[in-house]
């Protein structure tokens, strides 16, 4: 019977099977961060178990840590306790820890990948519903709940059941400034923000093979947006060239055997799924999201949908519309803002500094918005400046912090204040998602970057052409 | 951390038909910030039961004293979406709930659910109408979740519905088992697995 690449990789960690119940699932790669791995080892410790792989777990702060003066010491105490016991947490079991001001420092989703650490065919966990990102490179990855982690901390595995398979199809070109954000904002409309729930998702077609793996990382990023508990595509050449040479990859003769073994992954002719879509580049310009969920999205020049138009509940989608303060059939182009944040696991990596540099080159930010700029890690700073791109960014008004999650879920200072719009590069439009009261608009590097130049959302196109 | 036993549960309900309720509402990030799991009850729904000075909203359901001390929730459609964090699932536990009753639940927040002993409880669309229909019109109607036998039971009027479980997880919440028990029970085939990865 002919394979999918899930079915090849999910059906190789099974342990056992256990009966009219989950998968025994073995977990090749584990990252933890700070906020979500304390109670684990906690539990982990009162249990009196021990880490058992600890070369398979990577600590990395990221999610509170301040994007400025992160030389100095973190003021927020709930913070720096929880900074502490990762790294007191990492040392007690030999676990590897890139913390505040370490070369390798950044968003968990980012360092992992540029390391060397995510691999084709691999399964990969951590307690963050973003760790779908991993699936750019054919692994399967998904986030896990604490008491999962602590499952991988002392056990290597976690009690999981299979999930059903849907196939995603773009195909054709994209138009000038549409980029992998909208491809992956129109799936989700498409879908809504339940669509995929139950599902694990391949992305395949012309449009993804054509995408850099960055691009691809945005995309299987965001696949838990649409309810998916993750989104693969095939590794390919591109795969292989990103991964080359990093500093965790293996090496020499190992590397010439997990090719091997990495050419066999990729779905089979004939191969099904239970639930198929196709889509066309076409039809996807640059989009921007209107309500308070990733699937109440519209390419940039619409106008806001009827409640009547939609699926799901009137009243529900009044609420998210109300706590927007927009209405049915407003446009929104033109709507004055008043933060741009470009960052997180889903945009804040090289290409997408890239992508917003090209728009603001030579122009000036509008008077009225304040922007955070915030690499996903230290080395997207150092390519940063090594492109020269920071001197763009400083001649155009803006300013380069520091690496973190930052204003994607406001645990630290980058809170956007109550009643302030906001354009934002990352993950979730939720209510008070970017700080209590914050309103968010999702949208590409570019749509931010001409956003933020103009002062009100504007279709970045006007600004390529 | 362990957790009581689930057995049969009847119970009053709070009705939260808000559809897409994500976790960020269950409980928002920035109250995130423990190194212990306990009392995160207090933030539960922090910015739906509270306005920014601290006073309570009269109107949000969890805050009604005609449904106080309810065990169960029912919740809109895709109740639990976007983050993975377990600080919801705990919040709902620690509020005193027991079981969450919705027409369609988030993956991972299920899964969390049933790690820290909160049946999730899904139902058909129009089951869920009838019981918000129900509690709506009388905060004391009762309902009954029977986890042996799998269904959920509008008590004053005996309307009924079954639900899905599979037998290893139902097994552990009505004995207030857990899956690291059952996966150190294990471990010399899982190190054999183990043995056997590239990488």
């Amino acid at each position: 019977m002919a394979n999918t690449l899930f079915d090849k990789v999910w059906d190789s960690h099974v342990v056992r099977k256990v009966k009219d119940g989950p998968d025994v699932f073995f977990i090749d790669r584990h990252f933890i961060h700070e906020v979500t791995s304390p109670v684990a080892f906690l539990g982990l410790e009162n249990r009196g178990n021990s880490v058992v792989y600890p070369s398979r777990t990577f600590a990395t702060a990221d999610h509170n840590t301040p994007t400025i003066n992160q030389h100095l010491p973190v003021s927020d105490p709930l913070s720096s306790n929880q900074l502490d016991a990762l790294e007191k947490n990492a040392a007690k079991h030999g676990i590897s820890h890139w913390g505040l001001g370490d070369v390798n420092n950044g968003i968990v989703h980012v360092v992992g990948p540029e390391n060397g650490i995510t691999l084709p065919g691999a399964t990969i966990v951590c307690g963050d519903s973003h760790t779908s990102t991993h699936g750019a490179f054919g692994a399967i990855a998904f986030g896990i709940g604490t008491s999962e982690v602590e499952m991988v901390l002392s056990t290597q595995c976690i009690m999981q059941p299979k999930p059903k398979k849907m196939r995603i199809n773009v195909t054709g070109k994209l138009g000038l400034g549409v980029t992998a954000k909208d491809v992956a904002l129109y799936i989700i409309a498409k879908q809504t923000t339940s669509g995929a729930t139950g599902y694990f998702v391949e992305y395949a077609g012309d449009v993804f093979e054509d995408m850099s793996m960055e691009g691809r990382m945005t995309v299987c990023n965001l696949s838990i947006e649409m309810g998916a508990r993750g989104g693969m595509i095939a590794p390919d050449k591109k795969t292989y060239d990103y991964l080359k040479g990093r500093s965790q990859t293996p090496k020499g003769e190992d590397w010439e055997k997990a090719m091997k073994y990495w050419e066999t992954l990729y779905t089979e002719e004939g191969a099904e799924f239970d639930v198929e879509f196709n889509y066309k580049a076409s039809d996807i310009e640059p989009m921007i999201t209107y309500g308070t969920n990733p699937g109440m999205g519209m390419g940039v020049t619409n106008s806001i949908p009827t409640a009547e138009s939609i699926e799901g509940g009137v009243d529900t989608y009044r609420k998210s519309l109300g706590y927007m303060s927009f209405n049915e059939g407003d446009s929104m182009i033109g709507k004055e803002i008043d933060f741009v944040f470009l960052g997180s696991c889903t945009n804040g990596r090289i290409e997408d500094f890239r992508g917003f540099c090209s728009i603001v080159n030579g122009r000036q930010k509008a008077a009225n918005v304040t922007a955070w700029l915030v690499p996903g890690s230290h080395k997207v700073v150092d390519q940063i400046k090594a492109e020269g791109l920071d001197k763009i960014i400083t001649d155009a008004g803006f300013v380069l912090r520091e690496p973190g999650c930052s204003a994607c879920l406001a645990m630290n200072d980058d809170k956007i204040p109550a009643g302030k719009l906001s354009v934002s590069t990352s993950n979730r439009n939720f209510e008070g998602r970017q700080g209590p009261g914050s309103r968010t608009l999702l949208a590409s590097p570019l749509v931010a970057a001409a956003s933020a130049i103009k002062g009100v959302v504007t279709d970045p196109r006007t600004l390529l052409e | 951390m362990a957790y009581d036993k689930f057995d049969v549960l009847t119970s009053t309900a709070y009705p939260l038909p808000t559809e897409n309720v994500d976790t960020d509402q269950i409980i928002p990030a920035r109250f995130l910030k423990a190194t212990e799991r306990k009392d995160f009850d207090i933030n539960f729904f922090r910015d739906w039961r509270y306005n920014a000075d601290g006073t309570p909203k009269a109107e949000f359901p969890l805050n009604k004293e005609i449904y106080a001390g309810s065990k169960i929730l029912v919740g809109g459609r895709n109740f639990g979406s976007g983050s993975s964090r377990e600080h919801a699932a705990w919040s709902v536990y620690d509020f005193g709930l027991r079981c969450v009753i919705s027409s369609e639940f988030a993956d991972i927040f299920k899964n969390n659910c049933l790690n820290v002993g909160v049946l999730p409880v899904q139902v058909s669309a129009e089951f869920a109408d009838t019981l918000f229909a129900a509690i709506m019109a009388d905060a004391k109607s009762e309902i009954k979740v029977d986890l042996p036998n799998q269904t959920v039971t509008l008590v004053a009027t005996g309307e009924s519905e079954s639900f899905v479980i599979n037998m290893y997880k139902k097994n552990n919440m009505l004995n207030g088992f857990d899956d690291i028990d059952y996966l150190k029970n294990i471990e010399d085939e899982i190190n054999d697995f183990a043995e056997t990865r590239p990488f």
